[in-house]
C-alpha cells in the first residue's frame, strides 16, 4: 500500500513525513543562510547606496594591483582572482565530500574534508596578505597641503583623484579618496572571512567526527552536507563581494 | 501508517560518476565565467572607453555573477533536487532583494544629485520670500 502510494504520487503533507523531504537541521540551515544573504546584501546594498552618492570613486584595478613577492609590479586584480580560484576549487572539493557522504566512504569523506580545509585556510592566508599590504603599503597623497605618505584604513586612504604636484622622486600624488572606502572594504571583507574563519572551524569538527567514526555509527553523513551548504554559501558570498569590490 | 515507525524520507539517491561529471562540468563553467569576468573587469582598465560602454559591460558582468550565484546554488548546494516547496520558500522572500536594490541604489543617485545641484543662496532666498507670505 506504502510503496503503491510513493509509486503514484507522494502526499507530502499528508503528516507521517517530512513535508519538505530534508532533515530539520539541513532546512534549518538553509533558513539560515537565507538570512545571512540579508545581512550580507545590506551591508553590499549600503556599501552601493554610499557609492552612487559619490562623484568619485576609487578605480579597484588601482588599488588592487600587487601580488606577493612581485615587488612593484602592476599586476591588476591578480592576486585577487587567485583568492577567487582557491575558494572555487575549495567548494568542488567540498562537494566531493558531501558526495563522498552520500556513498558512506569514509576515507573519501576524509579526504576532500582534508583538501577543503586547506583550501580554506589559504584563501585566509591570502586574505591576511591583501589587508597587510593595504595598511602597510604607503602612498604619496597631499594632505592640506603637505605631502603624506599614507596607508588604506578606515579613517582615509590614498585613493583620491590624482594632485596638480609630483613628489621629488617624479612618483604620482594622490590625494585622499573618499572615507567610506576602507571602512566598506575591510569592513565587509572582513565579516566574510571571518565567515571564512568559523567555516575552516566547523569543516575541521566535522573532519574530527568522522575520522572518530561518529557519522559511520550514525549510518549518515547529513553533517557533512549541512557544514557543505555553508561553506558554498561563503563561496557564494564572495562571488558578489567579488563582483562589488573588484569588478565593477 | 507505516511510515508512523520509520519517518525517515530525505534519503536522496547516492548516484555514480554522473555526479561527479557533473560537478567537474560546473567547475569547469564557473572557472570560465570568472575568466570572462576578469577579462571584461581588465578591459574597463585597460583600454578607454565610453561611460556608456563602460556601463554595458558592468551589467554583463552582474549577469554573470548572477549566473554564478545560479550554478553554485543549484548544483553544489543541490537546492535543483530539492523538493518544490522548499525551493520556493527559499527564493520567494530573496525576491525583496530586487526593491532593496532598486530603492537603495535610487536614493544613493538621488543624494548625489542634491548635493551637486544644491545651492544654499537660493535655498535661503526660498526660506525668506515663503516667510513674507
Amino acid at each position: 500500500m506504502a510503496t503503491a502510494g510513493a509509486q503514484m504520487e507522494t502526499k507530502w503533507w499528508s503528516g507521517g513525513k517530512s513535508p519538505f523531504n530534508v532533515e530539520y537541521g539541513k532546512l534549518m540551515m538553509w533558513y539560515f543562510l537565507m538570512s545571512d544573504a540579508f545581512t550580507f546584501g545590506a551591508f553590499l546594498i549600503s556599501y552601493g547606496t554610499i557609492r552612487f552618492s559619490q562623484n568619485y570613486w576609487p578605480d579597484p584595478n588601482v588599488v588592487f594591483n600587487a601580488f606577493p613577492f612581485a615587488g612593484h609590479a602592476n599586476l591588476p586584480l591578480a592576486f585577487v582572482s587567485l583568492m577567487t580560484f582557491i575558494l572555487i576549487v575549495s567548494s568542488v572539493t567540498m562537494v566531493l565530500a558531501v558526495h563522498a557522504g552520500h556513498k558512506n566512504d569514509k576515507a573519501g569523506v576524509v579526504k576532500w574534508m582534508i583538501w577543503t580545509i586547506i583550501g580554506g585556510i589559504a584563501f585566509l592566508s591570502c586574505q591576511a596578505w591583501e589587508w597587510t599590504h593595504l595598511i602597510m603599503g604607503d602612498h604619496a597623497v597631499m594632505i592640506n597641503g603637505q605631502i603624506e605618505n599614507i596607508g588604506t584604513t578606515v579613517t582615509r586612504n590614498p585613493w583620491g583623484p590624482a594632485a596638480n604636484v609630483a613628489a621629488h622622486d617624479g612618483h604620482h600624488v594622490g590625494t585622499t579618496g573618499p572615507v567610506a572606502f576602507g571602512g566598506y572594504f575591510f569592513g565587509i571583507t572582513g565579516f566574510h572571512g571571518f565567515h571564512v574563519l568559523s567555516g575552516v572551524v566547523i569543516n575541521i569538527v566535522m573532519l574530527i567526527m568522522t575520522m572518530n567514526g561518529v557519522f559511520e555509527r550514525r549510518g549518515h553523513y547529513l553533517m557533512i552536507e549541512k557544514a557543505g551548504l555553508y561553506w558554498h554559501f561563503v563561496d557564494l558570498v564572495w562571488v558578489f563581494v567579488f563582483l562589488c569590490f573588484y569588478l565593477i | 501508517m507505516e511510515h508512523s515507525v520509520q519517518e525517515v524520507t530525505f534519503h536522496h539517491e547516492p548516484g555514480g560518476s554522473e555526479v561527479v561529471k557533473k560537478i567537474i562540468k560546473t567547475t569547469i563553467i564557473l572557472s570560465v565565467i570568472t575568466i570572462i569576468e576578469l577579462g571584461m573587469g581588465l578591459a574597463m582598465y585597460a583600454f578607454p572607453m565610453a561611460a556608456g560602454l563602460k556601463l554595458f559591460l558592468k551589467g554583463v558582468i552582474v549577469i554573470l555573477s548572477l549566473l554564478k550565484a545560479f550554478y553554485i546554488v543549484g548544483v553544489f548546494m543541490h537546492l535543483g533536487e530539492e523538493i518544490k516547496t522548499l525551493i520556493m520558500t527559499i527564493i520567494v522572500p530573496l525576491m525583496l532583494f530586487i526593491w532593496f536594490i532598486a530603492a537603495f541604489l535610487w536614493d544613493g543617485n538621488s543624494w548625489k544629485v542634491l548635493r551637486n545641484t544644491y545651492n544654499p543662496k537660493a535655498a535661503t532666498e526660498v526660506h525668506t520670500e515663503g516667510g513674507k507670505h
